[in-house]
């Protein structure tokens, strides 16, 4: 090391600074504390929204699947209620595949560095989330509008209460699959997330109920049909004809997936926060 | 290893003025990835306006360091103060900014859009078309981000970056993957930024950057500082200049008694062509051009990156990793 040595033997110079004593330093007191920002920027959550409704593939298996299962299913029917049946099963399905691909699409953020790039922001990484599960509401809803759209012209006939209280079902019934898009956006790198959510959201609409009737399970996979995620929505959207399970069950159940996906996501997501 | 530190301009007295608190200070800056050591020690103080480089090979440690400046991540040990206080709360007042060396955009938002929506986090922010015309991505504004070339893409960053008009400005290795023109383009951005006061940090390890652009280059090797000074001074540090000159019909033992002389260190002879190292270049030129034949006398410093290697390459050299 001679160059090093021939450098200099001064001792460093610069310990003249002041010393905060700990190293949690706080701001100085003249200095006005940081302004918090709002949880819901609307900004960002504009944003979002079109980001998502710019990608094909959310717009393809969220809206556009459901309702050429519904042109090709409702044929079938010969009543109109069964029309409003076929169409309502679809709605759900396509609100919950809206949420979880919204929430999944977390994994984006997180792989593009993006999420990263925020943390260089006074954004909340809790702001992030909120703003993840707005974004999963809103999309959910068009499938939900559309569906039931094509459901009625199509031949469905139901009361306008009905239809209503069929599409509330499926819209709030979709919050636990925002989470749990989330926290396979969290698990898993992008490519593989939407691919997951993809056949996962088939295989829970299965045994939920939304592409065969619970009927048709015999009664130890219908006990477990109800055991799973799907099944709140699926029963609630049809209850005002189908009677298939009491809405305490069902709201229960959507309650209950909300609070597990929700408390998987936040730990998913407390995970990468501390990493990133 | 001791850090070698030279005397810079004079610290302002502290406390005297809101000025003189130092845009960082780091102190016993310490990150550990299981029992890799990444960065060891680090002390490091700089004031307000200075341009400072961080330089140093890959693997040295600088992209840990910013990490904990920027507070993406926590110190093991050690005391981190942005603008008197911590990485997360100047963060938080847009007193520091970033701009990264790779991803963070969203390629399926336009530049403008991606402008905004960093924009609309802050509390206050500069006005987005000043911002963009200065980043010089005004003209590209309402294009994919997918479809900006890499230059496009870093000064989109720039952009972000100065949205908040931060105190201190972080670079991490800005100009990877650039071309020339593009390099040059983002330089002459930041070059016009930094003489308006801004405080600038940014690790690199192209030497000809932290010469070109740094009032001051800290040299980074496995975790510490390890020669910190202007450019000069640090080049200065591996001390010693070449003297190179014309010799006609030397003969190897005239040429060898040079190495007599004060501050030699080594000479050699190639052709009629004289080649020396030394501390000393005034003694040695002096002595060639009265005691002996010799003509178009030639002195150079050692470049920056003889002292780059001859500082961060010690005995044994050390595992990279980070």
């Amino acid at each position: 090391m001679t160059a090093t040595a021939q450098a200099t033997q001064t001792t460093p110079t610069t310990p003249t600074t002041p010393m905060r004593t700990t190293t949690t330093a706080s701001a100085r007191p003249d200095q006005p504390p940081a302004v918090r920002r709002p949880l819901v920027n609307p900004t960002y959550l504009r944003l979002e929204l079109r980001r998502l409704l710019r990608n094909r593939r959310t717009l393809i298996f969220s809206v556009l699947l459901p309702v050429v299962f519904v042109l090709s299913f409702s044929g079938a029917q010969s009543d109109p209620q069964g029309k409003a049946y076929v169409a309502i099963n679809f709605a759900v399905y396509g609100a919950m595949v809206a949420a979880a691909v919204t929430g999944a699409a977390v994994s984006i953020d997180r792989s593009s560095g993006w999420s990263r790039q925020l943390r260089l922001t006074p954004l909340r990484p809790t702001s992030q989330v909120v703003t993840k599960v707005l974004t999963a509401l809103v999309l959910a809803a068009l499938p939900v509008v559309v569906v039931l759209g094509v459901g009625a012209l199509m031949g469905g006939r139901l009361s306008a209460g009905e239809w209503l209280g069929a599409a509330a079902a499926a819209w709030l019934g979709a919050i636990p699959f925002a989470g749990l898009g989330l926290a396979v956006g969290y698990l898993v790198p992008a490519e593989t997330a939407m691919q997951v959510i993809g056949a996962g959201m088939s295989l829970l609409a299965m045994v939920g109920g939304l592409f065969v009737p619970l009927s048709v399970f015999g009664t130890t996979m219908r006990h477990l049909a109800a055991l799973t995620p799907a099944w709140g929505p699926s029963v609630l959207a049809r209850y005002s004809f189908a009677h298939e399970a009491s809405v305490g069950a069902g709201v229960t159940s959507i309650i209950v997936w909300g609070v597990l996906f929700a408390a998987a996501a936040a730990w998913l997501f407390r995970r990468d926060t501390a990493r990133v | 290893m001791s850090t070698a530190s030279i005397a810079r301009t004079p610290v302002p007295d502290p406390g005297t003025a809101s000025a003189s608190v130092p845009a960082l200070v780091l102190r016993g800056l310490t990150q550990r990835f299981g029992n890799v050591t990444a960065v060891d020690g680090l002390d490091l103080t700089v004031q307000p306006g200075e341009v400072v480089a961080f330089l140093g090979p890959n693997g040295a440690g600088k992209t840990s360091t910013l990490d904990m400046v920027l507070g993406l991540t926590r110190p093991t040990a050690g005391m981190v103060q942005v603008c008197g206080t911590t990485p997360r709360d100047a963060v938080d007042r847009g007193w520091i900014s970033a701009v990264m060396q790779t991803g963070g955009l969203l390629k399926d938002l336009t530049v403008a859009e991606t402008v905004e929506l960093t924009a609309s986090l802050f509390a206050s922010h500069q006005p987005l078309d000043a911002v963009m015309e200065r980043a010089g991505i005004a003209g590209i504004a309402e294009r994919r981000v997918g479809k900006c070339s890499g230059g496009e893409q870093q000064r989109l960053r720039f952009a972000m970056a100065l949205l908040s008009d931060p105190r201190l400005l972080v670079l991490d290795e800005p100009t990877t993957g650039m071309d020339v023109e593009g390099r040059r383009a983002f330089w002459g951005a930041i070059q016009a930024d930094a003489q308006k006061g801004r405080t600038v940090i940014f690790a690199t390890h192209y030497l000809e950057e932290a010469d070109a652009y740094a009032d001051r280059v800290v040299l980074v090797s496995r975790g510490r500082v390890v020669a910190d000074g202007t450019a000069a001074q640090v080049r200065a540090m591996s001390s010693g200049r070449t003297v190179r000159a014309t010799w006609p019909g030397a003969t190897p033992a005239e040429v060898d008694r040079l190495g007599l002389l004060d501050g030699v260190e080594s000479v050699s002879l190639t052709g009629s062509t004289v080649t020396a190292h030394t501390t000393d270049s005034d003694a040695l030129a002096r002595h060639l051009l009265t005691a002996t034949p010799c003509r178009d006398l030639e002195v150079t410093a050692r470049g920056l990156e003889d002292t780059f290697l001859a500082l961060t390459q010690p005995t044994t050299f050390p595992q990279e990793q980070r």
